[in-house]
């Protein structure tokens, strides 16, 4: 496999590991902290948007169009973009991330809501309910799995596209990623892959948890 | 604005589209390892899907692939590809990144190819058998066309992935339209990475186009393609 040695030098050097536990923890908290601010500013756009559309029909085409196409352009496209007018900062890398949560989210959250069984709403409303108590106490309830199924796939997604945000100086662990290959130093760049893909499990498998505690009533779902 | 005139003028200078590092060259040559990396991708992965999903068997695999498809990030597997390479005497460049651009279109390509076909109504796939035809009947006449809006999809989606991750091969030694922004971020030239940055984002959204054109004359009369969001993908 990868670890073959050739020409002398192993592919990865255990060593330089645990000699940059400290470098290794403060990437770690940059990385979960660009993972979790697109993933909160992602979530309240997507949901705002999600209501507006919910609410006028009309806008639901257009919103995931605009979603969809921001989804599309290519993530360094996106980033040079916003270079020449934020720098090469958190700003530019936020605002490229939550860019690519917007279409994943959206149609989740408003998935989710359509999904609520009509009987379930009529039920709500021949109690009393009025229809702002329904959707919030019923229907966004009953939406939770869909929506987190959602969440999750952002989160998954977000924490690998931080990587490539190293090439404009933020990067989390893929700051290691872009410095490894700068030096040939192979064990760098592993050391910044597998990171990602560990931390990208932690967010999958923290959205499942939130998924169970909120609405244990679903099954379980592989997605 | 004075950036936005500089790059009209970048746009509109000869020199800029002429010679070995010009726009002309780049983009023929982003374009072209993007296709053809797509191209090894689909016929490494299309087999054992068709095969798998008609045999109703491998969803674990499908799954499995998927998820790790998307954790893992592209830019660690562009990375890693280069010592790798290196050490094989390919050397950088062209290898490297071609190698991951393959590797990263194959698990969305797997796994949509398998749930298309496996989605297939059995009742269709049961009349179909009950027809009399045999099996590998059954899966080109019936199976294969009703999956082929999935797999259309599948191919559009990976292309648009790989031309977006083309960009990062600039990193490790290639060329294509990558080498504006990342010689733009480096020397800090908002020209380059600007022009750079619209050049990639016009490639990725005239293939989507492309493939949602020639759509009417892939799929089979009557079977429309389904939306992007439904398809597997996985990040750049």
């Amino acid at each position: 496999m990868i670890l073959a040695q050739t020409e002398g030098r192993p592919l990865v050097r255990w060593d330089w590991i645990f000699d940059h536990l400290d470098d290794i923890w403060a990437r770690t908290l940059e990385h979960v902290t660009l993972t979790g601010i697109a993933l909160i500013f992602g979530f309240a756009i997507s949901l705002g948007l999600s209501l507006l559309a919910i609410r006028y029909r009309r806008t639901y085409s257009p919103i995931t169009w605009v979603a969809g196409l921001l989804y599309t352009i290519p993530s360094l496209a996106l980033f040079a973009f916003l270079v020449p007018f934020t720098g090469l900062s958190l700003l530019t890398a936020e605002i490229g991330l939550v860019s690519y949560t917007l279409l994943i989210l959206i149609r989740n959250i408003v998935a989710g809501i359509d999904g609520v069984s009509p009987a379930v709403l009529e039920a709500a409303f021949g109690m009393g309910y009025t229809s702002r108590r329904a959707f919030w106490d019923v229907q966004m309830p009953l939406a939770v799995p869909v929506i987190v199924a959602g969440l999750r796939v952002a989160s998954v997604t977000t924490v690998g596209l931080v990587t490539v945000t190293s090439l404009i100086g933020q990067g989390g662990y893929g700051a290691f990623i872009l410095r490894g290959l700068r030096r040939d130093f192979p064990t760098e760049i592993l050391v910044g892959t597998v990171l990602s893909v560990l931390l990208a499990v932690v967010f999958d498998l923290l959205f499942l948890q939130i998924e169970r505690r909120t609405a244990p009533w679903a099954h379980r779902r592989v997605v | 604005m004075n950036l936005l005139s500089d790059v009209l003028d970048f746009f509109l200078t000869a020199q800029s589209w002429t010679g070995d590092d010009g726009l002309l060259i780049r983009t023929v040559d982003h374009l072209a390892l993007s296709l053809f990396a797509t191209m090894v991708a689909v016929a490494l992965a299309l087999p054992p899907a068709v095969w798998l999903g008609h045999r109703r068997r491998g969803a674990f695999l499908a799954v499995a692939l998927v998820n790790v498809g998307r954790a893992v990030p592209s830019f660690g597997i562009v990375a890693l590809a280069l010592p790798i390479s290196l050490r094989l005497g390919l050397g950088l460049g062209f290898w490297p990144t071609f190698v991951a651009l393959v590797a990263l279109a194959m698990p969305p390509v797997f796994t949509n190819t398998y749930s298309g076909i496996r989605e297939v109504d059995p009742a269709i796939v049961e009349a179909a058998a009950g027809m009399g035809m045999t099996d590998v009947q059954v899966l080109r006449t019936t199976e294969l066309p009703l999956a082929t809006p999935v797999i259309w999809t599948a191919v559009r989606v990976s292309t648009v992935q790989v031309i977006a991750t083309a960009t990062l091969g600039a990193v490790i030694g290639w060329g294509g339209l990558g080498r504006y922004l990342i010689d733009g971020f480096a020397q800090g030239n908002d020209v380059w990475v600007l022009a750079g940055g619209i050049m990639v984002a016009a490639l990725a959204l005239l293939a989507d186009a492309a493939f949602t054109v020639a759509e009417r004359w892939v799929l089979p009369r009557g079977l429309s393609s389904r939306d992007r969001s439904e398809v597997e993908t996985v990040a750049v």
